[in-house]
């Protein structure tokens, strides 16, 4: 057997019967080699080639040097959360190769750089080798761009063992360069001199395939963090202060991308939007306060360590009544965590953030879409409460490529509350007050700064204050305002976004949970339907919760709360909020830094259920 | 200035914009008596009066600590915002994005600026935001009771706080070497100085940073505390006597050919500063900073315009904004046109 034959296990062509569009590839590489350009190319192709198709970067907290996987699933009925196997692995980093050739499953396909001098033992598996080195120094690719065009590679012979559409993966390297001739074609000829090799040396002995479907059409592919940018600047977002931290980074990136092609100013071409970096998380909170009590539609974007120095103008805002946004792209903790995995361990924390009695607007995005949508969303509902809203997403939403529908426009009108510029106060003889609660609503009415009426300017401040915003300490006087907060806080979920919901006929029990847990209960819901056990779902979407979650756990005998967190959080909320009902519900919490599985959630239920 | 017949037949002082100084005071001060806070106070309505600005056209900052309070003994009629601590600049940072065509000034003690405020203070005058930033130091915590601050020399010692083991900070050279393009010094003992400070400060185009000695006579007003009223008074050193000269008002300050230097400012107006024993040239940053190192081997209260740069554009100015004020752009400006979705969808995968 020669270096170029495949190791094979026994099959003879005639009697494979074919995989098609349903399984899951893994790419192990080196972080910082490029690989991720070569990823999303496989990704993009696959999507447009019509199939349903998900793909999540499982890297480390490293510039370079350290080991990554991509995680792809082709899936033709559209079930598309994270698998713990997968059938086929491509490896190229002799760190984890071992790991890496262990874990294909029985029956899979281990592609390998055949320069890693590895035994490879396994007779269960097909191992294809690929001669990385070799291709890349026939190729004309430049010396400091041979690490990179190495990773194109496994793209091209992937695409001829599988059936990857070139024309495809054209496409998709045409959109990953913008365009750019250069690259692209460095980079696909890479992809074709590997496609031309495994077409003359590999005979196909596994039983993989890719073939064309048409169930993609009418979706894009989009990230979260790019999605929020995107609603932000529809939401007409005029002032952004931010600093980085992964993975939220990208959502201040998105934004200064593509406001310069959104909003210039229709009357004089100037900018309509400010965006200063910080110099950490204390400041770009402080200035997006300062700019939302000036009147502007004022965000920022963080991860966890990043809201915890966020927290004491966090409070203050909320005690002031000053409606900023702040997103947090979730990220494992406590502490700095694991910076690049994900979780959803924020909840409560977000729920009560700040000393004394806060309680905060959460928005809990359960899709890439309602990233989009919660991005000018929150404007309104920060607009019109006059007090922080969070946007929940996380790493998996963020940083990562969801398909979905494409962004829809925003069909309501700006809500901008309760403002009163010089004619309101003219027309009401300057009486006002900026913390009388006019309506019993709880929302009181706002001045803002550049009001030249001369009852306009009233003083903020985080101490003890009257209706018309006077210092007190008078014990009446922080009671009521206390309590009027309160008030707010109870007709805010008048404002909330309702819950997803499924329902399946005669389901008695319920599954509840927010964002990017979706697909994998989805999955998890069908495996149950097939062995018999019939659920409804729920997905929160924003807390305070809203009237229809009561009912729909009044509704089932059991509520299984499925959520990415060690403590159960949403869980504890709802038990605190409909402590009646309390029996009826179910944690299933769990929290490793990976995406949840369909599996955990399907066993997790099966082993209550058997009790 | 001229005069008002009010209803009650009494004639009131008005200035040029029709108000009287009443209009620029604030609630009364709950500060000690003779606080060095309060003169400053008072100076800064004193300024504002005098250079008929409009009230609604500034809005003004704080952070927390006594200096942080007394933004409610001045400027009733402008928004105010008393922030957490230290955390003043970011606020007014973006809060000045609402509107850029108002004035802010901060209000700041040593406590404030000078300890958790330090990384906020050097950041706002790195981006030379047009914001006006008085530091009311005295060196101590008043609201806690009397504890040193990072501005107390080393070795004063305080009633029940022992003797300060550490080295001060210098915000007047901190805000130097941070690139600040207005430093200036002074002492609440000094009011007619603190005026004129306050008006170039005031028609400066970017950071003006006044580090005032603002004596606290409960904790800190020993005659040999180097933050005290006699202290100040015995070692004071003006570097010049400054006038202020509005824009489009005549130069009618007469000084002798090389007694005097000009510094015009942003808007036009310009800052006599007339020598005194020495020469000195405020737009020299070298010298200035020798000056504040001789200030401090001589162990003078050297005050005055320390350094000044007019060129340098202020945060605002690069951000390429539309004349109207952010704050008052409708949807029409804010949303882009729904013809857009489409290409932005395109532009996904």
């Amino acid at each position: 057997m020669t270096a170029l034959q495949p190791l094979i296990r026994d099959f003879t062509p005639g009697e494979l019967s074919y995989c098609v569009n349903d399984f899951s590839i893994t790419v192990a590489t080196v972080n910082g080699s490029g690989s991720q350009t070569s990823n999303l190319t496989i990704l993009r192709a696959l999507f447009k080639m019509g199939i349903p198709v998900s793909g999540k970067n499982l890297f480390p907290s490293n510039i370079q040097g350290m080991p990554t996987w991509y995680t792809i699933r082709v899936n033709k009925d559209g079930f598309l959360a994270r698998r713990e196997e997968y059938e086929i692995v491509i490896a190229m980093n002799p760190a984890t190769f071992a790991q890496d050739l262990a874990g294909v499953l029985p029956g899979g396909v281990f592609f390998y750089a055949d320069d890693i001098k590895f035994p490879i033992h396994r007779q269960d598996i097909v191992a294809y080798p690929m001669p990385v080195k070799q291709l890349v120094k026939t190729s004309d690719a430049p010396s400091n761009l041979r690490d990179y065009v190495a990773n194109m590679v496994y793209v091209g012979v992937l695409a001829q063992m599988l059936g990857i559409d070139l024309e495809k993966i054209y496409q998709a390297l045409s959109f990953h360069f913008k365009g750019k001739a250069k690259p692209i074609d460095l980079n696909f000829g890479m992809v074709q001199a590997a496609v031309q090799w495994a077409t003359d040396n590999l005979e196909k002995r596994d039983p993989y395939r890719i073939e064309p479907m048409n169930a993609t059409q009418g979706l894009t592919m989009a990230d979260g963090n790019t999605a929020a940018a995107i609603g932000a600047i529809y939401g007409g977002v005029q002032f952004i202060s931010w600093y980085p931290i992964t993975p939220a980074t990208s959502l201040a990136e998105g934004l200064m991308e593509y406001l310069p092609q959104l909003r210039k100013d229709p009357e004089t071409g100037k900018n309509t939007y400010a965006v200063v970096q910080a110099e950490d998380e204390l400041a770009a909170i402080g200035m997006a306060v300062g700019a939302g009590w000036s009147g502007l539609r004022a965000m920022t974007s963080t991860s966890g360590p990043g809201l915890s120095l966020m927290t004491e103008y966090a409070g203050m805002a909320y005690f002031a009544e000053v409606p900023v946004v702040i997103w947090d792209v979730q990220r494992v903790g406590p502490s700095t965590g694991l910076p690049t995995r994900t979780a959803q361990g924020d909840l409560s924390f977000v729920n009560f953030m700040g000393h004394g009695d806060t309680q905060q607007i959460i928005l809990l995005p359960g899709s890439v879409h309602d990233c989009f949508e919660f991005g000018w969303l929150a404007f309104d509902i920060a607009e019109r409460l006059q007090t922080p809203v969070f946007v929940l997403s996380d790493l998996d939403f963020g940083m990562n490529q969801w398909m979905g529908n494409p962004f829809d426009y925003p069909e309501l009108p700006m809500d901008r509350g309760k403002v009163l510029w010089e004619e309101d106060l003219e027309r009401l003889k300057g009486e006002w007050a900026r913390y009388r609660d006019v309506e019993g609503d709880g929302i009181p009415y706002r001045t803002l700064p550049g009001n030249r009426h001369p009852q306009a300017a009233y003083f903020t401040r985080g101490t003890g204050h009257t209706d018309d915003a006077h210092y007190s300490e008078e014990p009446q006087v922080w009671h009521d305002m206390l309590v009027r907060l309160k008030v707010k806080y109870e007709n805010a979920r008048g404002y909330m976004p309702a819950p997803m919901v499924d329902f399946m006929t005669g389901a008695e029990v319920g599954i509840l949970s927010f964002g990017s847990t979706l697909s994998a209960i989805e999955e998890a819901r069908h495996q149950l339907h097939r062995e018999g056990l019939i659920t409804d779902f729920l997905q929160v979407r924003a807390v305070p919760f809203v009237k229809e979650i009561g009912a729909f756990i009044r509704q089932h005998k059991r509520c299984y709360v499925v959520e990415m967190n060690r403590d159960g959080q949403l869980h504890q909320l709802l038990t605190l909020e409909y402590p009646d009902l309390s029996t009826k519900l179910v944690s299933i919490a769990y929290t490793d830094g990976l995406p949840l599985t369909a599996r955990l959630v399907r066993e997790a239920i099966l082993a209550h259920e058997e009790k | 200035m001229t005069e008002q017949i009010t209803s009650t037949g009494s004639r009131l002082q008005v200035n040029l914009v029709g108000l009287s100084k009443g209009e620029y005071r604030g609630l009364p001060s709950t500060l000690c008596q003779g606080c060095g806070h309060n003169s400053i106070s008072s100076q800064i309505i004193a300024a504002c009066y005098e250079m008929d600005i409009v009230p609604e056209d500034m809005i003004k900052f704080s952070g927390i600590g006594c200096s942080s309070k007394s933004l409610n003994y001045f400027l009733n009629r402008s928004f105010g915002f008393n922030g957490l601590h230290g955390r003043m600049p970011s606020l007014a940072t973006g809060a000045l994005f609402g509107d850029h065509t108002l004035k802010g000034l901060g209000v700041s003690g040593d406590g404030d600026t000078a300890s958790i405020g330090l990384g906020q203070f050097k950041h706002v005058v790195r981006r030379n935001m047009r914001l006006v930033y008085i530091v009311e130091n005295n060196g101590v915590y008043g609201l806690t009771k009397g504890q040193f601050s990072a501005t107390a020399e080393q070795g004063l010692t305080l009633k029940s706080q022992g003797t300060n083991p550490y080295m001060p900070v210098d915000i007047a050279w901190e805000a130097l070497v941070g690139h600040a393009t207005f430093v200036a010094r002074s002492f609440a003992g000094d009011p007619k100085q603190v005026k004129e400070l306050i008006k170039a400060a005031l028609g400066h185009n970017g950071v003006a940073v006044l580090d005032i000695i603002s004596p606290c006579v409960t904790f800190n007003n020993q005659d040999v505390a180097m933050h005290s009223y006699s202290w100040g008074r015995d070692h004071e050193v003006a570097l010049h006597e400054l006038s202020f000269v509005p824009f489009a008002e005549e130069i009618t300050l007469d000084y002798e050919e090389g007694e005097a230097k000009e510094v015009t400012l942003h808007d036009g107006s310009v800052v006599m500063l007339k020598k005194l024993g020495r020469e000195y040239d405020p737009t020299n940053r070298a010298e200035a900073m020798r000056v504040l190192e001789e200030a401090n081997d001589c162990h003078c209260l050297i005050t005055g315009l320390i350094y000044v740069d007019t060129n340098q554009p202020s945060l605002v100015d690069i951000y390429n904004l539309p004349e109207t004020p952010l704050n008052r752009l409708s949807e029409y400006r804010l949303r882009p046109p729904r013809e857009t979705m489409q290409k932005v969808n395109d532009l996904m995968f």
